[in-house]
């Protein structure tokens, strides 16, 4: 198993270097790398997955990386249920995403550098889903970081994409200065930093402790997975290439957080404190960033605040102890929405660069495979029965209400209807509305290439079965929650009854209605392009600004912090430090010209000098 | 009257290199006359065999001649750096002297008189054959600086280092005597051995330091060093500045540790201050300086500082991270006279800054090689400086002295400035004149390699030298 495990981070780096290295000589061909490497890691997944399911777990060390004192730490790996879950995930969606970009990045001038990226993307989440102790977590935690930010950057010329990249790296910042001070905290208290042992002896923290390291985790995973109110980075990360927002800004990197915070169960619920915030603060993300998305214009920004809101379901499942239906919401969540994005690029391509719901509408027969699959994504993203994203939702709300949350499950609830409107809302102005491009554009829509349209064909299959094949209940959870079970104790005595079928019964209206709001004011009349999205009240403006959070951070942050560094570098770098040391370095140089005049030369000054040198020398010996 | 047994073990490298300098001597007399190219690899072919046989008697310990010569372990590990300084020169002169065709079989006979006497040096027991030594390798260099008969300046040079090197030899010869008149012996270990203190003894020893410290070009002694070390030959300055101050450091390292240890007077104070005093003044200068060769002169001296500060730590540490800096500064300060050797013209010129402007286009490797070794003399890591400086230093911290390596770090950072600015002329400037040309040769290029392989293992893997130079010094303590 060890060799296997290994392949799965390892191809995916060979694959980066290589085209890194000999990018500029294999210019179109690059894909054949990229693509072959993710496979490679993909095919070792579904390997280390099937023994995993044969009920083996793998604990391995790659070599012994920091030894300094007591703090010895090595890099080290583990596999068990969860990882085999993100393992197939990342590489699995990863490599459809990987064959799609070979379509739609064809002809960009920085095609092996993308392929490299992305590999290299994958390389760090693989190690991140992976790593064994908490700091291989931060390493590749910060390298799945630094790898987003060069692909928010991807096509750097364009100010807005390298303003993107910046914010997404600066936002994180704040949340992974968190994550450190954690992770030192954790060793402090614990004098371990591995995963079993730290686990194992999480009763032996204060419960205070316990929740002053959770909660400081949480606040990496706020940055990551862009919750409140660390999100504001996510809907400017839209300005990277679309494969790359459907990779790593809604299917695998941006989930990490859940992943962590899911990971540290144990840590979490001895606080119970942490887990209520971590619930909370997933419950208000969702229902923030759902009404924001109501009304953006914008078809990635719209699947961008979608993604913070899904994200805040898993966080609020996480929160509530329901693991394992927040890991299935994770799943579901990577099928239809990296489907979701991957349409949109597809309708993005067709339109040769559109992004404007405005300016789209009566895309469905000129574009059926992409029309088909991205009803299927936004049927699975609003929780239409049948769909996967319906198992994975209702489990949420109702692990939140079993779990004696009623105003969270409300505020879910309320989520899941807006979720529903605008998804379909994004349908119809795409695909079934009245046509509202120009003539021009209108004239060149054209169906993408059938490799970009086969990973649409399989993710929305996915989409479509996933939930039937692992997500129904039946005696003790979902199959999908056996085979958690040993990570996620299984809750005993759950469901079932009278409240479980009223709770499915009402999911099922709410998505019916958000569906009919979204038919009612697109579908039975003609829809102006200037009248949507157009702020018609107050309560508009504040949504289509997405509450202004970014302006108060310009304002609260920004702004003060910019005028104490200008105050810093003029006046006290500049003036002082500065002066200070070209002060010094003046005096240091108009001395040596003082003392180079010492150097005359002349043989009987030199000998003078020795003379006196003698002098002093005696004397100071004799002296003591 | 019964003479002395003879042990010719304990000679035994000294005795390599003298035979080859005499074989040198009588060869350059038969023909061919007008060709000389075998004595510098017969030379060479010496001194290789001498540095084997360091290796080869590894681990000796033996007192001869009355307590005259001592080849101990310390002994070996300066002969092992004396040798490989010499080796440089050898390999630096030989196409340096063809180019100006002053080949001669005295020169190398010479260096290797030279060399014979820092030997010695290293493995003197009485201050009489420290002196005499001292001599030996003294009066040979004072002929070799001034071998460039008809520049006006190589004469200068040998004049000015003959005259203030009397001058500095007759203090070393009043100590001794005065020594002997407070102790009755001239003996190290019988010097150490006698108790009590006395102002006689005190002022011997002063006086003894007077001619270390011109050796070594500690301030306020070293005002020779910049006149020589641009007046004569740079190869001759090559050994001038690595071998001649390994061979005196090693002699005052062993008088300090075995005459002078602490019982009769107390000399850590006294060379804080030189410590201080050389550190600053070299550093100072060197910033004013537009000569390379000057440079690399102030350079050296505040090099001596640095290990001034080691001699002041004192103890296993102090002593094993001066032997270990020799060991560096050996291979670093050849090898960036080295570069500057092969890019001078023949008339010694182009050797100042201004002609280093955009070397890097012309002469990439030789840029990036000297590169190397400025940044070593800065010690930035992995190259040997950083190492030689972090155990000088921190052997300093480790005696107490902070404040003494709080100024050795200030040191360094102005140290940076002047040779950082060396590396800005030549890869950040546009070249002012012609590129000076290409300077191709085999034996100068093979020593700037074998000294950059030194500096790199020296900083890659330092743990088995400086644990060599601790083992070294530790049997002189005791």
């Amino acid at each position: 198993m060890s060799t296997t495990v290994w392949l799965i981070p390892a191809c995916p780096l060979l694959g980066a270097l290589v085209n890194m290295v000999f990018g500029g000589a294999l210019g179109r061909r690059a894909h054949w790398v990229g693509v072959l490497a993710v496979a490679a890691a993909f095919v070792s997944a579904d390997a280390v997955f099937a023994r995993v399911l044969d009920g083996q777990v793998y604990a391995g060390e790659l070599f012994p990386w920091i030894v300094a004192g007591s703090f010895k730490t090595a890099v080290s790996v583990q596999v068990d249920s969860l990882t085999a879950v993100m393992l197939l995930v990342v590489t699995g969606v990863g490599f459809l995403i990987h064959v799609y970009s070979v379509g739609y990045m064809d002809g960009d001038p920085g095609y092996a550098r993308f392929f490299a990226y992305l590999n290299l993307f994958v390389f760090s989440m693989t190690m991140l889903v992976l790593a064994g102790n908490f700091l291989v977590l931060y390493v590749f935690w910060e390298a799945v970081g630094l790898c987003s930010y060069l692909l928010i950057g991807f096509w750097y010329e364009r100010p807005a994409a390298a303003a993107a990249g910046k914010k997404a790296f600066i936002v994180n910042r704040v949340g992974d200065f968190g994550f450190g001070l954690g992770v030192m905290w954790l060793w402090t208290a614990l004098g371990t930093l591995d995963y079993s042992a730290v686990f194992n002896s999480v009763d032996r923290l204060a419960p205070a402790t316990a929740t002053g390291i959770a909660l400081l985790l949480f606040m990496g995973a706020c940055g990551k997975s862009a919750q409140l109110p660390l999100h504001v980075w996510l809907p400017d990360a839209m300005e990277g290439p679309t494969p790359v927002s459907a990779l790593i800004h809604a299917a695998t990197m941006v989930t990490a957080g859940v992943y962590m915070v899911a990971r540290s169960h144990a840590l979490f619920e001895r606080s119970g404190v942490a887990l209520e915030v971590v619930a909370w603060i997933g419950g208000l993300t969702a229902i923030f960033a759902a009404t924001t998305a109501v009304i953006q214009t914008d078809i990635k920004r719209v699947l961008a605040y979608s993604t913070v809101s899904q994200l805040g379901y898993m966080f609020a499942a996480v929160g509530v102890g329901a693991y394992a239906a927040a890991v299935f919401h994770l799943v579901t969540h990577a099928f239809f929405k990296s489907l979701l994005f991957l349409g949109a690029g597809s309708v993005i391509h067709a339109l040769g660069g559109e992004q404007d719901l405005r300016r789209m509408g009566g895309l469905a027969p000129r574009m059926v495979p992409t029309a088909v699959t991205m009803t299927v994504g936004a049927a699975g993203l609003a929780g239409v029965p049948g769909l996967a994203g319906f198992f994975s939702k209702d489990a949420i709300l109702a692990a939140t209400y079993a779990g004696g949350h009623p105003g969270l499950w409300s505020v879910l609830v309320l989520g899941a209807f807006l979720t529903s409107f605008y998804a379909f809302r994004l349908l119809f102005l795409a695909f079934f509305c009245m046509p509202r491009m120009a003539k021009e554009t209108a004239h060149h829509v054209h169906e993408s290439p059938a490799v970009m349209t086969v990973p649409l064909g399989a993710l929305a299959t996915l989409t479509a079965l996933a939930g039937f094949a692992v997500g129904i209940p039946s005696g003790a959870g979902t199959p999908f929650e056996r085979f958690l079970a040993s990570v996620f104790p299984l809750h005993e005595g759950e469901g079932g009854g009278f409240t479980a079928y009223a709770l499915l019964l009402l999911s099922v209206i709410v998505v019916a209605a958000g569906f009919l709001l979204a038919w009612l004011m697109y579908m039975t009349r003609a829809v102006a392009p200037n009248a949507i999205g157009r702020p018609k009240t107050r309560l508009h403006t504040l949504l289509l600004n997405a509450y202004y959070v970014d302006r108060i951070y310009d304002a609260l942050i920004v702004r003060p912090l910019y005028a104490f560094s200008v105050f810093l570098a003029r006046g006290v770098d500049l003036g002082l430090l500065d002066g200070v040391v070209n002060g010094l370095g003046r005096a240091v140089v108009g001395s040596a010209q003082r003392l180079r005049r010492l150097q005359t030369g002349y043989v009987v000054n030199y000998a003078l000098t020795m003379l006196l040198g003698v002098v002093v020398l005696i004397g100071f010996l004799l002296a003591r | 009257m019964q003479f002395p047994a003879v042990s010719v073990r304990a000679l035994l490298p000294a005795l390599i290199v003298l035979g080859t300098a005499g074989l040198v001597l009588v060869l350059d007399l038969l023909p061919p006359r007008a060709r000389k190219g075998h004595l510098p690899v017969l030379s060479l072919a010496g001194i290789v065999l001498a540095l084997l046989s360091t290796t080869w008697l590894w681990g000796e310990e033996t007192r001869a001649f009355h307590g005259m010569i001592v080849l101990d372990g310390y002994a070996l590990f300066l002969q092992l750096v004396i040798c490989y300084a010499a080796g440089l020169v050898v390999l630096l002169s030989i196409d340096y002297l063809h180019e100006r065709g002053l080949e001669s079989g005295e020169y190398y006979a010479l260096v290797l008189f030279a060399t014979v006497g820092m030997l010695l040096m290293a493995a003197a027991g009485d201050l009489i054959v420290v002196f005499l030594s001292l001599e030996l390798m003294s009066l040979s260099l004072y002929v070799l600086a001034g071998y460039f008969r008809a520049r006006l300046a190589s004469g200068e040079a040998a004049m000015k280092y003959f005259l203030l090197g009397a001058f500095a030899s007759a203090f070393f010869l009043y100590g001794i005597a005065l020594v002997y008149g407070a102790t009755g012996t001239t003996n190290l270990d019988r010097i150490g051995a006698s108790t009590g203190r006395d102002s006689l003894l005190t002022i011997g020893f002063a006086l003894l330091l007077v001619g270390f410290g011109f050796k070594i070009s500690s301030v306020p002694f070293h005002m020779w060093a910049p006149d020589v070390y641009v007046g004569a030959p740079t190869s001759v300055t090559v050994l001038v500045a690595t071998g001649s101050k390994t061979a005196a450091f090693a002699a005052l390292i062993r008088v300090l540790v075995s005459a002078f240890r602490g019982g009769q007077l107390d000399s850590t104070a006294l060379l804080w201050v030189l410590a201080v005093a050389t550190m600053t003044v070299g550093n100072v200068v060197a910033i004013a300086q537009s000569n390379l060769k000057r440079m690399l002169a102030y350079s050296s001296v505040a090099h001596v500082g640095y290990m001034l500060v080691g001699l002041t730590a004192g103890g296993a540490l102090g002593a094993g991270a001066v032997l270990f800096y020799l060991l560096v500064y050996t291979f670093t300060t050849a090898g960036a006279f080295g570069v500057v050797l092969l890019l001078e013209r023949a008339a010694g010129e182009g050797v100042s800054l201004a002609d280093y402007a955009g070397l890097a286009r012309g002469h990439g490797v030789l840029a990036l090689v000297l590169s190397l070794f400025l940044l070593s003399l800065i010690g930035i890591p992995p190259l040997g400086g950083f190492v030689g400086k972090f155990y000088l230093f921190g052997a300093a911290v480790r005696s107490g002295y902070v404040g003494l390596a709080v100024i050795g770090v200030l040191n360094s950072a102005v140290a940076s400035y002047y040779y950082l600015r060396l590396i800005v002329y030549m890869y950040m400037r546009e070249p002012e004149a012609a590129p000076p040309p290409s300077a191709t040769s085999f034996a100068g290029g093979l020593a700037l390699a074998v000294a950059l392989a030194g500096v790199i293992v020296l900083g890659v893997m330092p743990a088995p030298f400086i644990d060599l130079a601790q083992a070294a010094v530790t049997p002189l303590l005791r």
